[in-house]
């Protein structure tokens, strides 16, 4: 055991308790993962950002969307198998 | 003229005002106490300067005792343990209280930590009398495969329950008989018959330490006082000894009462002592007797009671009279205990086993006794040997001598069965008398473990024994290894009790359930436990249980038995506690084991395990949800075989309602339809509960669900009119609580139904009833839909009649029922009839019921005002409030606020009566009774808004100015109050106009700045801070410097209330005499000693900079960062901070000024510097967002940043704090740069740090980082690159 509870472990609990936070033992493919996935969340939460990239996938809106949820299921591929840092 | 009573007219008034302030123009010659305006009055302790050793020994820092301040297993914040400020004001009462000290009087007493069982009523007790009962089988565990024939299964249970019923049931039938006179006693040769007789007394109580449990319970206390009263003689069966435990000295003495009465010493004669034995009836002190408790031959003593304790061999009672039984072996064991204690601290002579369950103060009286005893023994002769120098020898004794030889002497001399053995069995082991002085061995063998209490010594004894531990089987070492940590935690200091805690989870399943549990109950049933013992070892429980998950099982009844009592305990933090342990009880062990384990307790006899039992099932059922339990409780409710299972079926639904509150609301029809065949139950008490359960399902519900209840309208219809009495009372509760979840139009019929009754009660002499009709009334005349005027003809009549009388004013309960009710039925019917019908009895000869009238008043008119009160009522009340406050002899706030708001409701309308008003005011302030005055003071306070709204500003002149002579008052609280009044009027009249003069107030405030009470200090800063505000120019300068050194002092104060206002004032003080005097004393202030003073000096300063712009004051701060200290250095950082949280964005002119600063402070050595320096960082920062100082910012980022590896708590939260600000100001982007260096560091620690920054930045900006993150290249495996980002048009 650590030596005692102080305000890093509070803050890191809370922390934790939001998907797309990292801690030391974090992987790229995780990392990027999370990358993709806000970055695809950020553009079908902003209007315009979604009209633009419709505009330039020439992509009805509705299809746009569907296709970004799609993505959001596993934006970066599969995981590696072996053990990545950096 | 002399002021003998109070004054009618102005004229009386202004004549009385010219005579006090020629008195006291005399008595202020005299007096030296003020300081005068010339004289300079220094702080010496501040400025005596030059003394170089001053600072020595000071904390270097101002956060240096922060680190203790979060433990986490202190539990102060519990009622109890806290309650430590006040202690140092040592109050009259208190004085007085220490003269009356007597012989006995033990002065402290009250500081002593109570033990549960002291507080615990007759009926909480009773949770001591249940036993632990064996390990019960599992019939969950394997799969459920047929359980092993000798284990205890749920058929055993219900055949012992069963057993236990039949038996009470025939003991009930015993005493009606005895009670019908229909028992007889046959015979009195005492031949035959006396043996038959006296089986009674010896099967009963085998049952019940043997087979049967539940027996001890339910014997009451009627049963034992028969038999003992039978004129038999029955001594012969009192003496069962075949108990008596190994070791006991106990002989089996009482057979001989007779033969010891008969000695000339002890009693007058043979005859009035088989008199005297066997005509009264032994005293029974608590529920269940059992005779091995030494109820039967007892003599009769008529001093006999509980706590009487007369231990040791000095008594001059004959201890021989007394029966001391040793108990049954179960007393002793620690395992299998259940100490049935109280019975026997009534016993005069405690027997060996009986020290197990005497209380701490027992012992201690016992121990002292003890050690009286030791120390006044006669010497032995081997002693007066070694005291005498040589040359003595032993004279023989004169011819003549006889040695008292007289039996009655002689028993005297004889050793208690205490004397030879210690204080109990273990003390055996050590020396002789002589040596050991009665002083126990309380420390284990093992020196980390911490002290024992003597009441521990039945548990943990063992650590005692200096045994090897490699001799130990395994087993027995597991034992001790509990024990070590329980001890731990239950004595430890909070270090020790937190690893020992940790510790015993850790290895909770490598201990078992039962190693575990057969230790953690039985202390927790012990009769010495304390609060803080109890809430620990059931955070113990509550841990372990965690861990064991389903190895509980064949415990959970174990467990129930320890923790149900904890369901009806007074203190609020127990009953959380007991739900929680229960709760997940239930959830580990299931809902079928829950059911199995407590399904035969539901129709024990003893209703007391059922009340306890209804609670868990409540608790059971919020755990795992109400559906899950409706089957169950369907086939309990409508059980056929016994109406106590139906009874506490019922009352789970009660309980689950008061539990749950508004969650009951989906399964609100269920459990109606549960409940609703018991109003017309056969068993009285099954409808009584009914009706009980369905008020507070009505309240739980409310305002909804009116729907869920038609089924049970009828019969809660039908049983108002057939019931009486208790009965009547529960299903009247029922309807008040249904009538306002009905539509307007229902609720106004049915409150005509029921109002018949309910008047017809309002005669009802009993207590509860009155209670419940009132609230009732109160419900019905609340809700939407009953008529003013129906209420006005039909109940007020009957309700005033009934109710509003001096009896209802003595019960507190009664009394704040009525108030309530009374102003309810004002909201309808309007203030002025309500107001009308109660005034005159402001003059009746009551007092109680005068206050009952006046607060009744005083609500009324809050929630109504005054509005609809006619001229006459107005006279009436006022003359009515005035004989009311005048004649009050208790101390109370009622009159006051009372007073204080019939006046401020009635406005303009009491100026003709302010005179009156003031004349009382100024006679009272006059006043010999301290606490008159004090009140007279505090209700110029109240009117004092009221006398400004009347134009009466030169009666408030008159007020002030006798006010401020009475401004020497020596009681701290009236002169508390009189600042109060003064303030009052200062607010009310303005510093122009106000009398005395403000230059003749403030001089005469500066001395009272010294009081230390708390009341007065608040009182004066705030008056002394007002005139600050508005009136400084009155006074001169000096004046205020003066005052500011005072207030110095005032920034120790412990109230926080008081040294907000004193830094305010500082503020105002420095605007009306410029900065530039105040900031020099407080940049002074910076090198004292105290935090706490450091502190508040500083957020003064930063006050002044605020008030006086930044400008005025940060040159000079700057300039004292200079000085080479680092209190005054950090000081000066944290004043920065407090300044640029206080001027906000006026930070953006500042900034380029103190980036220097802050830059060398942020490079410091000093870990505490640069935390400071990180939160003026943080606050200046987020002053400045927007204003285009990003190049600063960055710059004091690069200095910031560093520290990004400090473990420090405090300053990774400075850290953090001021990270968060830039990522606000400088923009999540730039930030991201800063932490992408580290994120995928080779170094763990370092990656640590940077992805909690990362993660702080995430949560704040998530959506602005997608921008922001780098380009990264995909590889063969995976796409990594952002396609969507890159989209030009």
């Amino acid at each position: 055991m650590g030596d005692r509870y102080n305000i890093h472990s509070q803050l890191e609990h809370l922390q934790s308790k939001y998907i797309g936070t990292g801690h030391a033992d974090t992987t790229k493919w995780e990392w990027m993962q999370n990358q993709h996935r806000d970055t695809v969340a950020s553009i079908l939460g902003h209007f315009d950002m979604l009209n633009h990239v419709a505009i330039a996938e020439n992509e009805n809106k509705a299809r746009l969307k569907f296709n970004l949820i799609e993505k959001m299921l596993q934006p970066t591929g599969p995981p590696s198998q072996k053990k990545e840092d950096t | 003229m002399s002021r003998s009573k109070p004054a009618k007219s102005s004229a009386e008034l202004d004549q009385q005002m010219d005579e006090i302030r020629k008195k006291a123009a005399e008595s202020r010659t005299e007096s030296d106490d003020y300081v005068g305006l010339g004289d300079i009055a220094m702080d010496e302790e501040i400025y005596d300067g030059g003394k170089k050793n001053k600072y020595e020994g000071f904390l270097s820092s101002i956060g240096g005792n922060d680190d203790d301040e979060d433990e986490e297993d202190e539990i102060t914040a519990r009622p109890g343990f806290g309650a430590a400020k006040s202690a140092y004001k040592v109050s009259l009462a208190a004085s007085k209280e220490n003269a009356k000290s007597g012989e006995d009087f033990d002065p402290m007493a009250e500081h002593k930590r109570q033990t549960v069982a002291d507080r615990e009523n007759e009926y909480q007790a009773r949770r001591r009398k249940i036993r632990l009962s064996p390990d019960r089988a599992d019939p969950f565990a394997d799969g459920g495969k047929t359980p092993d024939v000798s284990s205890r299964t749920y058929s055993h249970i219900i055949k012992e329950h069963g057993l236990a019923k039949d038996t009470a049931d025939v003991q009930q039938q015993l005493r009606d008989k005895a009670k019908a006179g229909e028992l007889h006693v046959v015979g009195t040769n005492g031949s035959a018959v006396p043996r038959k007789r006296a089986r009674w007394d010896v099967a009963t109580p085998d049952a019940v330490s043997g087979s049967l449990p539940a027996a001890a319970m339910d014997a009451t206390p009627e049963q034992p006082q028969k038999w003992a009263a039978t004129p038999q003689q029955p001594q012969k069966w009192d003496a069962t000894p075949a108990h008596i435990p190994v070791g006991s000295a106990t002989p089996s003495m009482p057979t001989g009462v007779s033969r010891w009465d008969a000695t000339p010493g002890a009693q007058p004669a043979a005859g009035a002592v088989k008199r005297n034995r066997w005509d009264e009836t032994p005293r029974v002190t608590t529920g269940s007797e059992t005779p091995n408790a030494s109820g039967w031959a007892e003599t009769p003593r008529a001093d006999r009671g509980d706590g009487q304790e007369t231990p040791g061999a000095s008594k001059r009672r004959s201890r021989w009279d007394e029966t001391p039984m040793a108990q049954t072996p179960s007393m002793m064991t620690p395992g299998m205990s259940t100490p049935i204690g109280m019975r026997a601290m009534g016993m005069a002579t405690p027997t060996p086993g009986h020290l197990m369950s005497m209380t701490p103060e027992q012992h201690q009286a016992l121990r002292f006794e003890k050690e009286m005893d030791d120390r006044n023994r006669y010497m032995a002769d081997d002693e007066l040997d070694a005291l005498f120098p040589p040359g003595y020898k032993v004279l023989p004794p004169p011819t003549g001598y006889q040695p008292i030889r007289t039996p009655a002497r002689k028993l005297m001399a004889t050793p208690t069965p205490m004397g030879g053995m210690g204080l109990a069995g273990f003390f055996l082991q050590q020396e002789s008398m002589t040596m050991n002085k009665g002083i126990v061995n309380s420390q284990p063998s093992d020196p980390d473990l911490p002290m024992m209490k003597p009441e521990d010594m039945q548990h943990f004894d063992k650590l005692l024994l200096e045994d090897n531990e490699d001799s130990l089987s395994p087993e027995e070492a597991k034992e001790r290894q509990i024990m070590k940590l329980l001890l731990k935690i239950k004595n430890g200091t909070p270090p020790m009790r937190k690893s020992a805690m940790r510790q015993i989870t850790d290895k909770a399943r490598v201990f078992g359930a039962g190693a575990l549990f057969n230790q953690i109950l039985p202390l927790l049933m012990a009769p010495t436990l304390e609060d803080q013992e109890r809430h620990l070892l059931v955070k113990v429980i509550d841990r372990v249980l965690y861990k064991l998950d389903d190895m509980v099982r064949p415990y959970v009844h174990k467990i129930l038995v320890v923790i149900e009592p904890l369901l009806i305990d007074e203190d609020y933090y127990a009953r959380v506690e007991g739900r929680e342990i229960i709760s997940n009880l239930a959830k580990a062990a299931g809902l079928a084991s829950m059911i199995y384990v407590m399904r035969p307790d539901i129709d024990n006899v003893d209703e007391y395990v059922r009340n306890t039992t209804a609670r868990a099932f409540a608790v059971v059922a919020s755990a795992l949800g109400i559906p899950s339990l409706i089957p169950f409780l369907k086939a309990v409710c409508k059980s056929k075989k016994s109406w106590q299972a139906r009874h506490t079926g019922i009352k789970i639904v009660q309980q689950i309602s008061i539990l749950m509150g508004c969650a009951v609301l989906p399964h609100l029809k269920s459990l109606v339809e549960l409940t609703e065949h018991g109003l017309e139950d056969e068993q009285q008490k099954v409808r009584t509960i009914t009706a009980l359960s369905l008020a507070a399902l009505a309240e739980a519900a409310a305002p909804y669900g009116i729907e869920s209840f038609d089924s049970v309208l009828k019969p809660l219809w039908h049983g108002i009119r057939t019931h009486r009495g208790k009965g009547l009372a529960a299903f009247l509760k029922a309807i008040g609580f249904l009538i306002p979840l009905m539509d307007a139009e229902y609720a106004s019929y049915y409150t005509r139904e029921v109002m018949i009754i309910l008047i017809r009660e309002f005669s009802s002499p009993d207590e509860e009833m009155k209670k419940i009709v009132l609230k009732v009334v109160k419900q019905c005349c609340g809700t939407e839909g009953v008529e003013p005027q129906y209420i006005k003809d039909e109940i007020l009549p009957h309700f005033f009649r009934a109710f509003w009388n001096h009896r209802m004013a003595l019960d507190k309960r009664n009394y704040k029922q009525l108030v309530e009710t009374t102003v309810e039925i004002a909201n309808k019917v309007g203030a002025a009839t309500i107001v009308a019908k109660i005034v005159d009895d402001l003059k009746d000869e009551n007092e109680q019921y005068r206050k009952m009238v006046m607060e009744t008043i005083e609500k009324v008119l809050e929630t109504l005002g005054s509005a609809d009160i006619d001229a006459r009522l107005e006279e009436l009340l006022i003359d009515g409030i005035l004989y009311a406050f005048q004649e009050q002899t208790t101390e109370d706030v009622v009159m006051l606020s009372g007073f204080g708001m019939v006046v401020n409701s009635l406005g303009k309308r009491c100026k003709p009566y302010l005179p009156q008003i003031c004349g009382t005011i100024l006679w009272r302030l006059n006043n010999k009774a301290a606490k008159v005055r004090q009140q007279a003071a505090d209700l110029i306070s109240k009117v004092a808004g009221v006398m400004k709204l009347c134009n009466e500003e030169k009666l408030m002149g008159h007020l002030g100015v006798v006010l401020y002579e009475y401004l020497g008052e020596e009681y701290p609280e009236v002169l508390g109050s009189i600042l109060g009044a003064l303030k009052a009027i200062v607010n009310v009249i303005g510093m122009t106009k106000m009398t005395p003069p403000i230059k003749d107030l403030l001089p005469r405030l500066t001395p009272i700045l010294k009081n230390r009470h708390e009341k007065v200090q608040e009182n004066c800063i705030d008056l002394v801070g007002r005139i600050a505000d508005r009136g400084a120019e009155y006074v001169s300068a000096r004046e205020w410097m003066r005052i500011c050194f005072e207030l110095l002092e005032l920034l120790k104060a412990h109230k926080k209330a008081i040294r907000r206002a004193t830094v305010n004032t500082f503020g105002y003080i420095a605007k009306a005499i410029g900065p530039h005097d105040v900031l020099a004393t407080l940049l002074n202030n910076l090198k004292v000693q105290e935090r706490q003073n450091r502190v508040c000096t500083t957020v003064a300063i930063a006050i002044v900079a605020e008030t006086c712009s930044p400008f005025t004051v940060l040159p000079a701060l700057m300039n004292e960062y200079r000085v080479p200290e680092l209190n005054v250095q950090n000081g000066v950082l944290k004043a920065i901070s407090f300044m640029f949280e206080y001027i906000g964005e006026m930070g953006k002119d500042y900034i380029y000024a103190v980036t220097p600063l802050l830059e060398d402070a942020l490079m410091d050595r000093d870990l505490v510097h640069r935390q400071t320096a990180c939160s003026a960082v943080a606050h200046m920062t987020l002053g400045v967002f927007g204003f285009g100082c990003e190049d600063a910012l960055n710059h004091i980022l690069n200095c910031v940043w560093p520290n990004i590896f400090e473990t420090s708590p405090h300053m990774a939260q400075a850290f953090m704090a001021s990270v968060e600000a830039m990522r606000v100001s400088l923009g999540p982007m730039r930030l991201l740069q800063y932490t992408l260096q580290g994120l995928f560091h080779p170094a763990r620690r370092v990656r640590e740090n940077y992805w909690r920054v990362y993660n702080t930045l995430y949560i704040g900006a998530q959506d602005a980082m997608v921008a922001a993150y780098p380009r990264v290249p995909n590889d063969e495996k995976n796409v990594y690159e952002r396609y969507e980002l890159d989209y030009v048009l």
